[in-house]
């Protein structure tokens, strides 16, 4: 069995997503307890930062693939490429980000090589041979221990925000390693039509440091601008519960939850928002919550770090002033 | 004509409390209500939007227990024509790619143009065994679509990315796996739970399918170990501020001392 651990680089034309950098961190850790080296697997086009980026953050080696067929997302490219690499190099495991293109392509590498797989990880070591992983399971009321065998390559798919950010060594050089690109002759089965981009702001919701979120309480979709308005003077992204997503307020990317998103970020403000255990399932792994509700009794008040009752209508708008002028005072 | 086989999983309805068994092994099952996932009802919807549309048949394939006949019941009674359930002991400990291997195995045998399953169970979340079955019948795949439409023998779909979303023309046959807004489940009728309910599941053991031994906890490259309830989160300090003046100063507060993020 290898020694060393990849990452999957999730990016977009170059650009990577900080979850790939909460990754390499944690291959960089298990990597150096076994000896080995972390990786960082780049797939398609990328740009002049890319590589001093990955490598900063800790990659000792970048196993690149490019050329045709791989300029976009595809899930059978991008399986063929890893699943090729594994068996040419045999590292010990593959961090998979916990992104749509992560989890669309992780369990089909996983039954290509037939490895093991768990998803969801929410924190992760390796014992004598295998990964062992925490993960949430049957709408977070159960935390399962998973751990992966077999002497073929283990593969976890983690979750953003469990993982700290590494700090960034700038002048860290990562070893280049070329992979072959796309060797199948077959046509491809799937073709991308089109990317559309929901326009955000700020940083995007799973990325997020302050996540501010609203519920059924906000009424009607206009009053999400109070939201914004908060968000914006934290830096933070505005997310939902499940009814302002099933009215049609706010798109499906905003909901969380368990048909949802998970993220975890270090506040999670809670606005009109009861606490139903599917939405906890989504937003109780983050650092502080604080929620805002009217109903003493609302469950969300069993979870939050601070709870203030009261209308939610009235409190917003102070609060976006207060931050404000607290932020213009520092 | 178009062959449409839909994946279902019984899994524990979400709305009520689960224990994890004293020694961790496991889940409390006892009194536990146990219902079609919901993403499954999705998909099976999906599929039986696509029979009305393009004219078909619509079989849903379930592995697990001899309970799990009542999710493929809640389908057939939703409108699908056939149902199969796979059940055998040795299943139990089996992975999402042993489950995907089953099933790969049962809908290797129907004509099949489309195959749908849900984007993942509410039970383990997984979402592995979509993916893993599109590979072991070598067949494309498009994963947690928001949006299907069929052409001839291509398909058109929409799937969620983070901050936006992507088209994607597909080749048929194909496995796609459904997100949650993609439809609007219906409820069975009392005639359709009717017909389920004298309608004949046929059933498959591994031995029935040659699988024994290729499918298992000895198979299994992926195991869950223990079980238990997570921490429970510290309830922190419940303020009911007299003015939102005052509410808004508190968060400020707790923003810059605890949380110091301000
Ligand atoms: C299979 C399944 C999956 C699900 N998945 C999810 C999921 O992923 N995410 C999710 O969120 N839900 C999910 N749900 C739904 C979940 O059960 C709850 O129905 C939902 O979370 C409730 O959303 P809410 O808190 O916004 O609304 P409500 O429960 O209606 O709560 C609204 C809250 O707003 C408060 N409020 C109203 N007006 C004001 C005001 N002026 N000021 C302050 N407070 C006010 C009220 O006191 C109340 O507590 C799922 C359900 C099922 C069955």
């Amino acid at each position: 069995m290898g020694k060393d651990v990849w990452v999957l680089v999730d990016h977009e034309a170059g650009a990577v997503r900080r979850i790939t950098l909460e990754l390499l961190g944690k291959a960089r850790e298990i990597a150096t307890a076994l000896g080995g080296r972390a990786g960082a697997v780049l797939i398609g086009p990328s740009r002049d930062d890319t590589n001093t980026k990955l490598a900063a953050h800790g990659a000792d080696v970048v196993l690149r693939a490019e050329g045709d067929g791989l300029g976009a997302y595809t899930t059978e490219a991008w399986t063929a490429v890893v699943s090729d690499a594994f068996r040419a190099h045999a590292p010990a495991a593959l961090l998979v980000p916990s992104t749509a293109w992560g989890r669309d392509c992780a369990p089909r590498i996983a039954a290509r090589l037939g490895a093991g797989i768990v998803t969801d990880v929410e924190d992760l070591a390796w014992e004598t041979d295998h990964l062992v992983a925490r993960r949430p399971m049957y709408t977070r009321k159960i935390l399962a221990t998973v751990a992966l065998s077999g002497d073929g390559p283990q593969i976890a798919v983690v979750l953003p925000k469990v993982f700290p950010l590494p700090d960034a060594a700038s002048d860290r050089v990562a070893e280049q390693v070329a992979l072959p690109g796309r060797t199948s002759d077959r046509e491809p089965r799937v073709r991308v039509l089109g990317r559309h981009e929901i326009k955000r702001e700020r940083a995007s919701l799973s990325e997020a440091d302050i996540v501010i979120s609203g519920g059924r309480g906000l009424r009607a979709p206009e009053n999400f601008a109070l939201l914004d308005g908060l968000a914006a003077t934290l830096n933070g992204a505005v997310g939902s519960s499940r009814p302002p997503v099933d009215s049609g307020w706010v798109p499906h990317e905003y909901e969380i939850g368990q048909t949802g998103k998970t993220v975890s970020p270090t506040v999670y403000v809670a606005v009109g928002i009861s606490g139903a255990p599917q939405h906890l399932a989504g937003m109780s792994g983050s650092k502080f919550i604080i929620a805002i509700n009217k109903d003493q009794n609302a469950p969300i008040f069993q979870v939050a770090s601070l709870g203030v009752v009261g209308d939610l209508f009235a409190i917003v708008p102070k609060l976006t002033d207060e931050i404000g002028k607290a932020k213009a005072a520092t | 004509m178009l062959n449409i086989v839909v994946c279902v999983k019984q899994v524990p309805d979400t709305e009520q409390a689960i224990r994890a068994k004293s020694d961790g092994s496991g889940i409390e099952e006892s009194g536990l209500n146990w219902i079609l996932n919901y993403y499954d009802e999705h998909a099976v919807e999906e599929a039986l939007r696509l029979k009305e549309k393009h004219g078909g048949t619509v079989t849903v394939v379930a592995v697990g227990p001899q309970r799990a006949t009542e999710a493929v019941r809640t389908a057939l009674a939703m409108g699908a024509d056939e149902g199969v359930l796979v059940t055998d002991p040795a299943i139990d400990g089996a992975d999402g790619i042993g489950v995907a291997r089953v099933l790969a195995k049962v809908i290797a045998d129907l004509p099949f143009e489309v195959i749908l399953a849900g984007r993942l169970a509410t039970d383990d979340n997984a979402a592995v065994v979509g993916a893993a079955l599109a590979e072991l019948l070598d067949l494309p795949q498009a994963t947690a679509i928001s949006k299907l439409a069929l052409d001839g023998r291509v398909a058109t779909v929409d799937r969620e990315l983070e901050g936006g979303s992507e088209t994607l023309e597909v080749d048929l046959p194909a496995v796609f796996t459904v997100e949650r807004v993609i439809n609007e489940p219906r409820y069975p009728t009392l005639p359709g739970i009717m017909k389920a309910k004298r309608k004949e599941i046929k059933t498959h053991t591994l031995e029935s399918l040659a699988l024994d031994g290729a499918v298992g906890a000895a198979a299994a490259r992926s195991r869950a170990v223990r079980f238990e309830a997570p921490p429970k989160r510290q309830a922190g300090q419940i303020m009911t501020p007299p003015t939102p003046e005052e509410a808004a100063s508190a968060i400020v507060a707790f923003l810059q001392n605890d949380a110091k993020v301000i």
